[in-house]
């Protein structure tokens, strides 16, 4: 196994003490697997993954365990982590605007992994920038690697990201929102662009995303979160086509679906997300979900195995079943 | 999105191109005297005394029949030399403590802003005066106590803005390329809060001129014969309503040079700003 976070607990710290922002996440990856973590903003999707990459903001405490290639990554010290970084886990950013030094070539930019993990001498890293640029797709590589980030488009400055993080062919990569910023016609090129690359070197691939159909798409399992908690995970086809938890219909509820009849409004969760700061005991969905009853807001749920991986957490779970 | 270069943006920017003719002009005085001046500037000659301007002395001479002209051009050489050194120490100890600060976080940054913060409660003159009371007046301890003054200026400005940059995605993006926080300070931080730098240079080079004229004034900075504008107001204050003029043409060069630092700093605030240069 790649990757295997077991009972992840994520505190950051507040004027009136620590808050919990991910609540007891587990989930495994193996080689060359894809993993897709879904849910609206705050959920805890990107906090999960900042604390694989031990990036999490200052102050922020973790339990559990994450065992990346054997080794617990909440253990190990800054300078081991340093070197991990950008060698076997590397990140995509959602902003390819502001994820680039707008001081520094492209070029220079994807050389610095390869000089500081590889050794590569500055012009042999420079040789392979361009390489990796020719592969993520861009046109004319060797002017494109002298160019600055506010020469390239969106999309070309999300492939500089996609060669960076590429370049010394890390196990595993995370994307967190990496099309958000992105126009729609573009959006595709580049999920495929990481899907493709991913694939041909047996990448393992965590894409967080807000975006169901990105996820869909691309992820052969997801996980879905709310309010910290992961609220239902299995593969990809079982969470999508058979929903358990209230949450995840809701959510697919509210998409736009092709062919529902004209002037249709889309249907939104009542409601509004729990505010961080409220330490909940119980379920997080509990204020918002149609089938709440009293226990729900009284201990958090416990996960019930539906079947071949599939997980939700929820008490109500044979209600929701009859919930459209 | 047109862009045009830096030449044809400066030319443009009048605050910029006036700033930059003073301070040239400044420099091109302080170059002048190092290799000719009209009369050497100390040299005292009593029987001239207080001439009025005349060819053979353009500004006329002072109460010791030194020519005015000679001194200011000698001058101009202090006023650089007190900027630059003054500038540099600040520059060197506020820029490594600013990014130290901002690197740092927690303890090590509130430790070395408060450390800034206890400077700034003395006033910088203040601050100047007492520095070369203890060590003895001089124009080396002067530049020595306006250049410690800077240094928490500098130091405030680097981790202010230097916050601001690790704040940005692409710093967190190179922590996650596996960098450590020195490379990033030197690679990221620096290179981006640099225009702000050099803005802030010019302007504190101008508070050091006018610092050190206030300490050579008060008979604390340059001593004779070495020739300053500081000193050369403090000497035509006893003769203030006898000849004016001497006050004048000193004044009027530490005004000028001021100006054009300050104009300078403004200029280059708008051409090295990015939101400015994308624009039209």
């Amino acid at each position: 196994m790649l990757l295997e976070v077991a009972d992840l607990n994520i505190d950051l710290p507040t004027a009136d003490g620590a808050r919990r922002i991910v609540r007891e996440a587990s989930f495994k990856l193996d080689h060359g697997q894809t993993l897709g973590i879904v849910g609206e903003s705050g959920s805890g999707k990107t906090m999960t993954a900042l604390a694989l990459m031990g990036l999490l903001p200052d102050g922020a405490t973790t339990s559990g365990a994450i065992v990346f290639e054997g080794r617990d990554l909440t253990k190990l010290s800054e300078a081991q982590m340093q070197e991990l970084r950008g060698d076997r886990i590397a990140m995509i950013f959602q902003e390819p605007m502001t994820a680039l030094n707008p001081l520094l070539t492209i070029g220079r930019q994807i050389a610095e992994p390869l000089i500081l993990h590889r050794g590569l001498s500055k012009a042999a890293a420079h040789d392979q920038a361009v390489k990796l640029l020719e592969r993520v797709g861009l046109p004319d590589p060797a002017r494109r690697a002298r160019a600055y980030p506010h020469e390239l488009s969106g999309g070309q400055r999300q492939r500089a990201m996609i060669a960076m993080a590429l370049s010394c062919e890390p196990r595993l990569i995370i994307a967190d929102e990496p099309t958000t910023a992105l126009d729609v016609t573009v959006q595709a090129q580049i999920l495929d662009l990481i899907a493709d690359l991913g694939a041909q070197s047996d990448m393992a691939l965590i894409l967080v995303s807000h975006d169901l159909a990105v996820i869909a798409q691309n992820c052969a399992r997801v996980l879905v979160m709310y309010g910290g908690m992961t609220m239902e995970s299995g593969s990809t086809q079982d969470v999508l086509a058979r929903p358990a938890h209230p949450y995840t219909k809701a959510l697919l509820e509210a998409r736009p679906q092709v062919g529902a009849p004209r002037g249709e409004r889309l249907r939104a969760i009542a409601g509004a997300a729990p505010s961080a700061d409220a330490m909940l005991k119980g379920c997080p969905f509990a204020g918002r979900c149609p089938l709440t009853i009293d226990a729900c807001s009284l201990a958090p749920p416990v996960p019930v195995v539906l079947g071949d991986g599939h997980i939700a957490r929820c008490i109500r779970i044979d209600a929701a079943e009859r919930l459209v | 999105m047109s862009r045009d270069g830096f030449g044809a943006r400066a030319r443009r920017n009048a605050s910029f191109a006036l700033g930059a003719a003073l301070v040239t002009a400044l420099i091109l005085a302080a170059a002048l005297s190092l290799v000719w001046t009209p009369y050497p500037p100390g040299a005292i000659d009593v029987p001239h005394k207080l001439l009025e301007p005349s060819l053979a002395h353009w500004l006329g001479t002072d109460s010791l029949g030194r020519d005015i002209v000679s001194q200011l051009l000698a001058g101009a050489r202090v006023s650089i030399l007190v900027g630059v050194i003054a500038v540099g120490v600040g520059l060197i100890f506020g820029v490594a403590l600013g990014l130290v600060a901002a690197s740092a976080k927690g303890l090590a940054e509130d430790a070395i802003m408060r450390l800034c913060d206890f400077t700034f409660a003395f006033p910088a003159l203040l601050l100047a005066i007492m520095f070369t009371a203890v060590l003895g007046a001089g124009i080396v301890n002067a530049i020595l106590a306006i250049g410690i003054f800077n240094v928490p200026v500098f130091a405030k400005v680097t981790r202010a803005l230097g916050n601001g940059v690790l704040a940005r995605d692409y710093a967190m993006a190179a922590r996650a390329a596996g960098k450590g926080p020195v490379a990033i300070a030197f690679e990221h931080v620096l290179p981006n809060v640099a225009p702000a730098l050099i803005v802030q240079a010019t302007i504190q080079f101008a508070v050091a001129i006018l610092a050190e004229a206030a300490l050579s004034y008060l008979g604390l900075g340059a001593q004779p014969p070495q020739a300053s504008w500081g000193r050369m107001l403090s000497d035509a204050q006893q003769l203030m309503f006898l000849a004016p003029r001497l006050a004048v043409f000193p004044g009027l060069a530490i005004a000028l040079a001021v100006l054009g630092l300050n104009l300078l700093g403004d200029g280059l605030r708008d051409l090295l700003d990015p939101r400015l240069r994308a624009r039209r």
